[in-house]
């Protein structure tokens, strides 16, 4: 980025989307390190893909950033240990969706030593890159959790061109993201310049909201200082409004280029970061310590100090909320609350992937009250990708196969934005969901 | 443990429900009403509060007749006895505006199910069945400030020829007519209002508004007077726009709008109906299902797919 140049404006702009409340109270709350738990829980499962097999034994010692889960399936990453301490149990644990999962308890012995073996890997080919992502145990950060060693797998026949840096944080509360920008910008740039040189990437477009201008300015300044001959990385700031940073949206925010049901942003020549897995990544370069901890927005009404907090992997939700005063919390989020995850037990790890808890009490825990739907046509006009919302929960009363794919059902990518601006209260994200799971099941 | 409350995402919403678009609504129409009250006297109060208040009644009786909770907080009973209230003239016998609200709410609403499930405009249905059921007193209309037993006039609409009434008068409602839908200017204000309350959106109104115009324009009629007179204000505004009966897609609600504009013309100018806007209206009511079928937008990314076939 060269100085005095402009910052991009969106080349596209995806239809319908809600203009939230932001409620970014936390925005600058600087990172606070959390004291350790005596226990940490980590579960095997924690991206998209294959679980983990623990490759530790009850007894074993370890060390923050010791491999205690790996495999052999492509598409799946390594499972460190946050914690150094001792092994103590390996059990199962019930996820928030209701799969069991493998899980392995460390009881920690306080003194977060690192493990010896910790070097920073030597990265001068996109072999190494991708090696490196492997080992560091990276996922997409920003909630979805694929593994990031096979998002950077180039391929023969899908040329990349760009790569998108997703910054935009569009759900409300969050600012983990944020924080990122506002704490290791260097790290960001760093790893936006590594990864273009090695995978021979054309140009960069790191994506932020408008409601960020400190994050923009940042990394604005930190740009323009850093080399960059060819001035082929450019920031553009994106509008706020929900949900700007799903992948199809941002992507054709960035590139005016619409993904197709099914595709990958590879095949259109994309491919999409969070902006704290780029920074990760170059931080795991030039130390070695793998994906042990998060920063995570812990917020909500229940929450007497809003925080941002860096939180070993695997400690327990309810000793975060402890230790943010959270008193009597009547529904706990992981995630945002537009598409995050009520959870029933706060004795639940934290996710790799997770980027905050929100505990919620009184009447924001509540939901709408729910009536006949009016036909307001409100979701249909509100769906990013165009879709029938209020149609389909008719359908899926009784459902029928071709009536549910003439609806489209599987473009749907659960953003929560029709509920949202239901006046009549209609579970219409909970209804796309059994809608495609109906979809979903015929097809077996 | 402690009990946590579970749902599905997303665990915000808006603060819109559906009372609130029916406040807004009533909110919208009660200047046009206090309007005509002031115009017509105050038997056209009557017949308001009758057609409200039936309408209220004959929507509890049903519910309880049939063992459904009550749907009355949702106000739209109110708001479909308020538009069929506007919609009837100032001298029509009270128990012709109470028999009007019962079908308008049992016949055409519930008996279809309820809130969200007529395919026809309560209040127009209930409208086009009084017209054809006493059609001498459903074209009865008398001047503004005269008592309700004065001699009756004609609308600016009745018959082949039409009464010259200046436009400013038109525009104010000061002419024999509905007991709503003679001032342009506050039936006006309230759609604007609930364009700015985001209830409505403009593109049905303005189709309807514009098709008529033209039409009326190309025949050789006043386009002008054709918009100002008879119920095309309302109807096109507040009962055209009603969110059940009408396509909730952007180009389905021009497509309604056209539709209903160019028919109110071809039956005032060639019909010898006073009115065409009520079976406008309920003619497109009945294509909506369709239009709305034409009209729903491709998913995001479908124009890719169809290149690669």
């Amino acid at each position: 980025m060269k100085k005095g140049e402009s910052i991009l404006k969106p080349f596209g702009r995806v239809r319908g989307g809600v203009r939230l409340p932001h409620n970014k109270t936390t925005a600058e709350a600087e990172s606070v390190v959390l004291t350790p738990p005596e226990k940490v829980i980590i579960s095997m499962s924690q991206h998209i893909g294959a679980p983990c097999e623990p490759t530790v034994k009850v007894g074993d010692k370890v060390y923050v950033g010791t491999t205690i889960g790996d495999t052999d399936a492509f598409v799946s990453a390594p499972i460190h240990s946050s914690v150094s301490g001792e092994v103590s149990e390996i059990t199962t644990i019930r996820m928030p969706a209701g799969n069991e999962v493998k899980a392995v308890v460390i009881t920690s012995d306080g003194e977060m030593t690192p493990d010896p073996e910790i070097k920073p890997p030597k990265v001068e080919t996109v072999e190494d890159l991708l090696l490196a992502a492997r080992a560091s145990g990276l996922v997409g950060l920003g909630g979805a959790g694929f593994p990031a060693h096979v998002k950077l797998k180039p391929s023969a026949d899908k040329p990349l061109d760009t790569l998108i840096i997703n910054g935009a944080e569009c759900e409300p509360f969050i600012t983990a993201d944020y924080r990122e920008c506002m704490e290791h910008p260097e790290d960001i740039l760093g790893g936006v310049y590594l990864v273009k040189k090695l995978l021979g990437i054309e140009r960069v477009i790191i994506c932020v909201e408008d409601n960020k201008p400190k994050a923009i300015k940042t990394l604005y300044e930190i740009a323009s200082d850093k080399q960059d001959a060819d001035d082929k990385v450019k920031l553009m700031k994106l509008k706020s409004r929900y949900p700007q940073g799903a992948e199809k949206v941002l992507i054709y925010s960035a590139t005016k280029r619409k993904l197709p049901l099914g595709k990958l942003p590879s095949d259109i020549g994309c491919i999409v970061m969070n902006i704290t897995s780029i920074s990760f990544l170059y931080r795991y370069i030039q130390t070695g310590m793998p994906l042990v901890s998060k920063r995570i927005t812990v917020d909500g009404n229940a929450v007497k100090e809003p925080k941002n907090l860096i939180v070993p992997i695997g400690t327990p939700i309810s000793y975060v909320l402890n230790q943010v005063k959270a008193e009597n919390p009547e529904k706990v989020l992981m995630g945002g609350p537009m598409m995050g995850i009520a959870i029933y037990d706060t004795s639940l790890p934290v996710l790799k992937q997770n980027n905050a808890i929100l505990a919620f009490t009184g009447k924001q825990a509540e939901s709408k009250p729910m009536t006949d739907c009016i036909r307001c046509g409100r979701c249909m006009r509100t769906c990013p990708m165009g879709l029938t919302p209020a149609g389909v929960e008719f359908a899926v009363k009784n459902p029928k196969l071709d009536e549910l794919n003439a609806l489209n059902v599987m473009y749907c990518m659960e953003c929560g934005s029709c509920a949202f601006v239901c006046p009549a209260g209609r579970p219409l994200t909970a209804v796309m969901r059994l809608a495609k799971n109906e979809v979903r099941k015929a097809g077996k | 443990m402690q009990k946590m409350n579970i749902t599905s995402s997303p665990h915000i919403t808006n603060t819109d429900n559906t009372s609130g678009v029916m406040l807004d609504v009533i909110f919208a129409l009660l200047p046009a009403t206090i309007c005509g009250i002031f115009f017509f006297g105050f038997h056209a109060l009557l017949i308001v509060a009758v057609t409200v208040a039936s309408a209220v009644v004959a929507e509890y009786i049903w519910c309880r007749a049939i063992k459904k909770e009550p749907t009355l907080r949702d106000l739209s009973a109110i708001v479909t006895g308020l538009l069929l209230g506007l919609n009837l003239p100032p001298t029509l016998p009270l128990w012709m505006a109470a028999l009007g609200s019962a079908v308008a709410i049992i016949v055409v609403k519930q008996m279809f199910g309820g809130l969200g499930h007529n395919f026809a405009n309560p209040a127009i249905t209930a409208r086009i069945t009084l017209m054809v059921s006493f059609p001498t007193a459903m074209t009865t209309f008398v001047d503004p400030f005269v008592a309700s037993d004065a001699i009756s006039t004609a609308t600016p609409l009745s018959g082949s020829q039409q009464i010259p009434t200046d436009i400013t008068g038109l525009f104010f409602g000061n002419y024999p007519g509905c007991i709503g839908e003679t001032s342009a200017l506050l039936l006006l204000a309230g759609g604007i209002y609930l364009v700015l309350r985001k209830v409505i959106t403009p593109e049905l109104p303005l189709a309807f508004f514009l098709s008529a115009a033209a039409l009326s324009w190309a025949l050789g009629d006043d386009p002008l007077r054709t918009l100002l007179s008879g119920g095309l204000m309302l109807g096109a505004i507040f009962m055209a726009t009603d969110y059940v009966t009408s396509p909730p897609t952007r180009w389905g609600k021009v497509i309604f709008g056209v539709g209903a504009g160019l028919i109110t013309v071809v039956i005032r100018h060639f019909g010898n109906l006073p009115e065409g806007v009520s079976f406008a209206i309920l003619l497109m009511n009945i294509l909506t299902p369709h239009i709305t079928r034409l009209t729903t937008c491709k998913p995001f990314g479908t124009e890719v797919k169809r290149d690669e076939k």
